[in-house]
């Protein structure tokens, strides 16, 4: 899922000094599941600026929806008519949906509720970890489906590196060295001659490094 | 035992702690109230396991919003007693409600009269 934190309120409150209304939005899929933008941290969020503005002596009209998803339009759609009745809204999906939003809505000012962090796996209740990095060209099926290019500190395809030690990389002793995971792996797996292949120089034109990215399917266009 | 606490607590059942979220703490302080206890059972002693722990987790963070949203932190706080332990339950009540005495009326609540008389104020100076 994309993991993403909430803000703090005080910087909520900075972005809607001026609004006189205010439309917080969550999403029903990822920040849901990391309680970041939910329907539930909506209502929080919601009754903790009307307390906020109540003591500020003004009279600000917050509003409270959620959405299945804000990256996806016909969702979206959904608030067409109610939206007008608002001078701002403050989004509590990822990145995706801020943008999105404001797209569908261009009149309005649009601001985000949360930081969007990373494509991560829930360790344990409130404990998340990174996993993918989206490169757009997966290598995990010669990595033992551990991913160096999000694991490893330096992205290395071939490692580990001089920085490993006790399976630990060398940037911090709560992170483990992800080609230290890879060998691991592929020792369980009886497959140690993958480790022995040298991986070829990855085309980064996938990753950002060609720009941003845009996938056409055509086979499913309307 | 019929022993008295102080009339300004007004109870509200729920089946566990843990089904107290941070959203009906907060709904509390929007409609007035001064203070919010949660009271459950005693720490290992939850029917359900984690209840009560995790009711002392949320209670953790709706005090930290409430700080931040200069309602103070300290309005909220957490006890744990066995359910016939009326003697303790009544201790709490009373030094809940002297806490509050002391840190005063809820300030939203305050705002919301202010607001009120400011509105009807207007609404009087617009008759002819």
């Amino acid at each position: 899922m994309i993991v993403a934190e909430r803000k703090p309120i005080e910087e909520i409150l900075g972005q809607v000094k001026q609004v006189r209304s205010v439309l917080v939005l969550g999403c029903n899929e990822c920040v849901t599941v990391c309680e970041a933008g939910g329907k539930k941290e909506v209502g929080v969020l919601a009754s903790a600026l009307r307390m906020l503005f109540l003591q500020q002596g003004r009279e600000v009209n917050v509003g409270e929806r959620t959405l299945e998803r804000q990256c996806d339009t016909e969702y979206l759609e959904e608030i067409r008519d109610m939206i007008d009745a608002f001078d701002a809204v403050v989004s509590l999906a990822c990145g995706v949906g801020i943008q999105f939003t404001a797209e569908r809505y261009p009149s309005k000012a649009v601001y985000p509720g949360v930081n969007t962090c990373f494509m991560g796996a829930a360790l344990e209740r409130g404990v998340w970890s990174e996993r993918c990095q989206g490169c757009g060209s997966c290598i995990l099926a010669a990595t033992g489906a551990v991913c160096p290019i999000t694991r490893c500190a330096k992205r290395l395809l071939n490692g580990p590196c001089g920085g490993s030690t006790a399976g630990k990389c060398e940037i911090s002793k709560d992170v483990e060295c992800a080609w230290q995971l890879i060998i691991d792996r592929l020792k369980a797996l009886g497959r140690l001659e993958d480790y022995e292949r040298l991986s070829p120089i990855k085309d980064w034109s996938t990753d950002r490094a060609g720009g941003p990215r845009k996938i056409i399917r055509e086979d499913l266009r309307s | 035992m019929r022993l008295g606490y102080p009339s300004s607590i007004r109870i509200i059942r729920v089946p566990c702690t843990g089904k107290v979220d941070v959203l009906h703490i907060l709904r509390c302080f929007e409609r007035g109230a001064d203070g919010v206890t949660v009271v459950g059972c005693r720490e290992g002693d939850c029917h359900y396991q984690t209840g009560n722990f995790r009711a002392k987790k949320r209670v953790q963070q709706a005090q930290a919003i409430l700080e931040q949203i200069g309602i103070g932190g300290t309005r909220v706080r957490m006890c744990n007693l066995s359910s016939s332990d009326a003697p303790l339950f009544v201790r709490f009540a009373q030094e809940m409600h002297a806490a509050i005495m002391d840190a005063g009326p809820n300030p939203v609540r305050t705002a919301r009269m202010l607001q009120r008389a400011s509105a009807g104020t207007t609404a009087a100076l617009q008759q002819p």
